[in-house]
């Protein structure tokens, strides 16, 4: 395969993930703010919402306060910010465009029939009353999305590529979500089992579609180390770092056995498929969560590098 | 010349009374078909065109710059006996084209017998040096050809030109077949249409067949492009992937030991053949345009060394130039001792001056081209044009007469076309599409381009033109046994 097809694909993948955990990101954000009242203060919430959608230093750079206005507008349709929602499926489908021959024709229409759609909104659909049903759009359309590479396309290096973008990116945007909100949680609600207390962390796990799961998992009330540890380390938890990861490895070994050759990316990863299959929470946050979050990320950076040094180059 | 009265214009179909006998069921499907079902399946067409992307992109223009081409929903249909005719003519005329093309690059017969001025050879900016004595495999240069054909009576047909370097329209008529299918499968069975489907297979295997004589095993075969802001980028990726090829951009491609190779996620990979959809100018910035980023610097150099083949061969767009076309019934003649079987529009030169005046005098009656121009674009259609366009015009051939050729206004002929009011008869062409490799195949039929406006006689897409699906029928012998 052509290193530039595999690049395609992998990218493909992660805009159109990075287009979904915006879109949950935002939709978490706003029924936190429209709780009835918001003891951080101010604009803590859609301060964190910037800060977890990486796009801190741009944001601030042309805005001075984060208002719900500011950062709606910012993260769902900025054309000038490449993790917004429309420039994410925009550079997804040109991205799909310069790689079709590497899709499948249900890919192709999935990513192309967006893009059509989203060429039709208009200024009233990012209105504050009808943002909602655009974000549940773009959940739609990527799960949509997902469901093509799931079942319609060969299992070679082709899949492999696209399964590798989608599998980083969510690693890197849950941990981003964890390290946000939960340094905003933490230090105003020192007891918890408060029934604000409750919906704050019921949004989070929302965001990351996993509440549901929570209860499944633990059967007991939400509590901010189980949230953690779900968020972390249950492997079957879909959008866990420990799930991510480990689907990551997956997939690196499958490229590993077609091409006959593996690098510096499989030991990368697989050291830190270690580090979340033999961690424990209470380690963890014991020595710092945001530490930890934050030396994750780093590796992500460091792995989709290295990633891009052994095939994409 | 004729006055300006209403030309009478052949129309493919023929009156409702005199239907010709090819377009019977097509007569009978139009008669039964309301016009609103017409309207719902014309859009359903468009649906199918926009959601599978099959845009092309239009250049100087703001806005919207990823368009459909308008599909006609009624089909032009050809039988057998015009189709043979067709294709002899069109093979015939292909062989000489690729005679000449090798001549121009070895020995010149053609040029030294006098049969062409040679500063119209040798001056011409498609006219590559690096060519001269280069080997190309098997002595082709024109894999692939479109010759576009204009029709204006039963039995007259005139080449309007000849495309010898990248012509493109392959995709649309490939998908026009399946779009038809898919909207009225009962008429496209009943039809029994000659296939066309397996171009794509054709393809490949013309390209294959030309590989370089050192190419051991397997050649492989990669399609250039020059990205996916190029107008027919959807039809590179359409190629590329009904033959199961790569689609390479120039930085997918690196020369070493003058040999071409392709990056890909296991390493180079050499490259046998390359069916380039890229101009001369952007192959290899060492040799050609240095500002190039979309080719590959020693493409030429590995060019050269015979190990690979670059299909059509570079240099090829001398056979197709408006100026040289003139010449091309004497090529028949010259390299195949045959007489030409398709005819030529008669042209007019604007570089010589006798000719010159005769242009410059009737440029009410004529249509005058840019001889580097195309797509419609850079032209004079002097009965539709007002007087001052065609003062300016004559301001530009003055100018520059070598750039510049006529020809007469042809009454093309018309098929029934659904447009706004219903439908109607429009002005079209016809785009066959011949491979060349170790043998020369033709898919029946080809592209059908249709002026879409009332009166017009400009099919390019980028001048409001559509396209129709192409129908080669066989000999209904029932109906002619009931006749």
């Amino acid at each position: 395969m052509l290193s530039r097809t595999a690049e395609n694909l992998y990218w493909l993948a992660r805009y159109v993930e990075r287009a979904e955990n915006i879109a949950r990101l935002l939709d978490v954000t706003l029924r936190m703010a429209s709780l009835p009242q918001q003891k951080a203060g101010g604009d803590s919430e859609w301060r964190s919402t910037v800060i977890a959608s990486g796009c801190e230093e741009s944001f601030f750079a042309g805005n001075e306060h984060p208002t719900a206005e500011a950062v709606i507008y910012y993260l769902a349709r900025d054309p000038d910010n490449p993790s917004s929602i429309v420039s994410c499926l925009e550079t997804a489908r040109n991205n799909a465009r310069m790689v079709r021959t590497g899709l499948s024709i249900s890919m192709w229409e999935a990513i192309n029939a967006t893009w059509i759609e989203l060429n039709t909104l208009g200024e009233d659909d990012f209105k504050p009353e009808r943002i909602g049903r655009f974000l549940d759009w773009v959940k739609e359309r990527s799960l949509l999305f997902g469901g093509t590479v799931a079942s319609t396309m060969l299992r070679s290096d082709a899949f492999w590529f696209s399964r590798l973008g989608m599998s980083i990116e969510r690693a890197d945007n849950t941990a981003r979500i964890i390290d946000v909100k939960y340094n905003v949680l933490l230090p105003a609600y020192e007891t918890v089992g408060g029934s604000m207390d409750y919906y704050q962390w019921a949004s989070m796990l929302q965001s990351v579609s996993a509440l549901r799961a929570y209860h499944w998992v633990y059967r007991d009330r939400v509590k901010p180390w189980l949230v953690a540890e779900l968020l972390i380390l249950k492997p079957e938890m879909p959008r866990s770092l420990a799930y991510c990861i480990s689907d990551v490895n997956r997939q690196l070994e499958s490229l590993a056995n077609a091409y006959g050759d593996s690098g510096e990316c499989h030991r990368l990863a697989g050291q830190m498929y270690a580090k979340l299959r033999y961690g424990k929470i209470d380690k963890i946050l014991a020595q710092g969560l945001h530490e930890f979050l934050t030396q994750f990320v780093d590796d992500t950076k460091d792995l989709g590098e290295e990633i891009t040094r052994q095939y994409l180059i | 010349m004729q006055p300006e009265a209403k030309p009478a214009f052949f129309d493919e179909m023929g009156a409702p009374a005199a239907c010709r006998p090819q377009y019977r069921l097509i007569s009978d499907w139009l008669s039964a078909i309301p016009t609103e079902t017409l309207e719902i399946k014309r859009r359903e067409a468009e649906f199918i065109f926009r959601r599978t992307g099959i845009t092309f992109a239009v250049y100087s223009e703001g806005g919207d710059t990823e368009r459909i081409i308008p599909f006609d929903i009624i089909p032009r249909v050809l039988d057998q006996a015009e189709w043979d005719y067709l294709s002899r003519g069109i093979i015939q005329r292909v062989r000489a084209l690729n005679a000449f093309i090798g001549d121009v690059y070895n020995a010149q017969e053609f040029i030294r017998a006098g049969k062409i001025p040679a500063e119209l050879v040798l001056h011409n900016p498609c006219f590559i040096s690096e060519m001269m004595l280069l080997p190309v495999a098997q002595n082709i240069y024109t894999h692939i050809s479109g010759i576009d054909i204009v029709r204006v009576g039963p039995g007259e047909f005139y080449v309007l030109e000849d495309n010898c370097r990248t012509p493109s329209g392959v995709s649309y008529m490939l998908e026009n077949r399946e779009v038809m299918r898919r909207l009225f499968p009962d008429l496209v069975n009943r039809a029994r249409i000659k296939p066309i489907s397996h171009y794509p297979e054709d393809l490949l295997e013309t390209l294959r067949s030309v590989a370089p004589g050192n190419c051991a095993g397997d050649p492989v075969v990669a399609l250039l492009t020059p990205g996916s802001f190029n107008s027919a980028y959807y039809e590179h990726s359409f190629l590329a992937d009904e033959m199961g090829i790569e689609l390479v951009e120039g930085l997918d491609l690196v020369v070493q030991d003058m040999q071409v190779f392709m990056r890909t996620t296991t390493g180079l990979q050499r490259v046998d053949v390359l069916y380039r959809r890229l101009d001369d100018a952007f192959l290899d910035p060492l040799v050609f345009r240095p500002d190039s980023l979309l080719g590959v610097p020693g493409l030429m150099a590995a060019y050269r060394a015979g190990n690979v083949t670059i299909a059509n061969a570079a240099g090829s767009g001398i056979a197709d130039d408006k100026a040289i076309y003139t010449f091309v019934p004497e090529m028949i003649r010259f390299f195949l001792g045959e007489e030409p079987i398709l005819r030529n529009v008669p042209t007019w030169r604007c570089d010589i001056p006798s000719e010159r005046a005769y242009v410059l005098e009737h440029l009410h009656e004529l249509v005058v081209k840019d001889v580097h121009g195309s797509g419609g674009y850079g032209m004079l259609v002097g009965p539709h044009a007002s007087s001052a366009e065609r003062a300016v015009f004559a301001e530009k051939i003055r100018a520059a007469p070598h750039r510049y050729i006529a020809q007469p206004t042809l009454s093309l002929s018309t098929c029934p076309t659904f447009v706004k009011n219903g439908v109607a008869p429009r002005h079209v062409d016809l785009r066959p599409f011949v491979l060349m490799g170790r043998e020369i195949r033709l898919v029946p039929g080809g592209l059908t381009r249709v002026a879409l406006r009332e009166g017009s006689l400009v099919v390019n897409s980028s001048q409001g033109g559509g396209t129709k699906d192409t129908w080669i029928i066989e000999e209904d012998t029932d109906a002619e046994a009931k006749a």
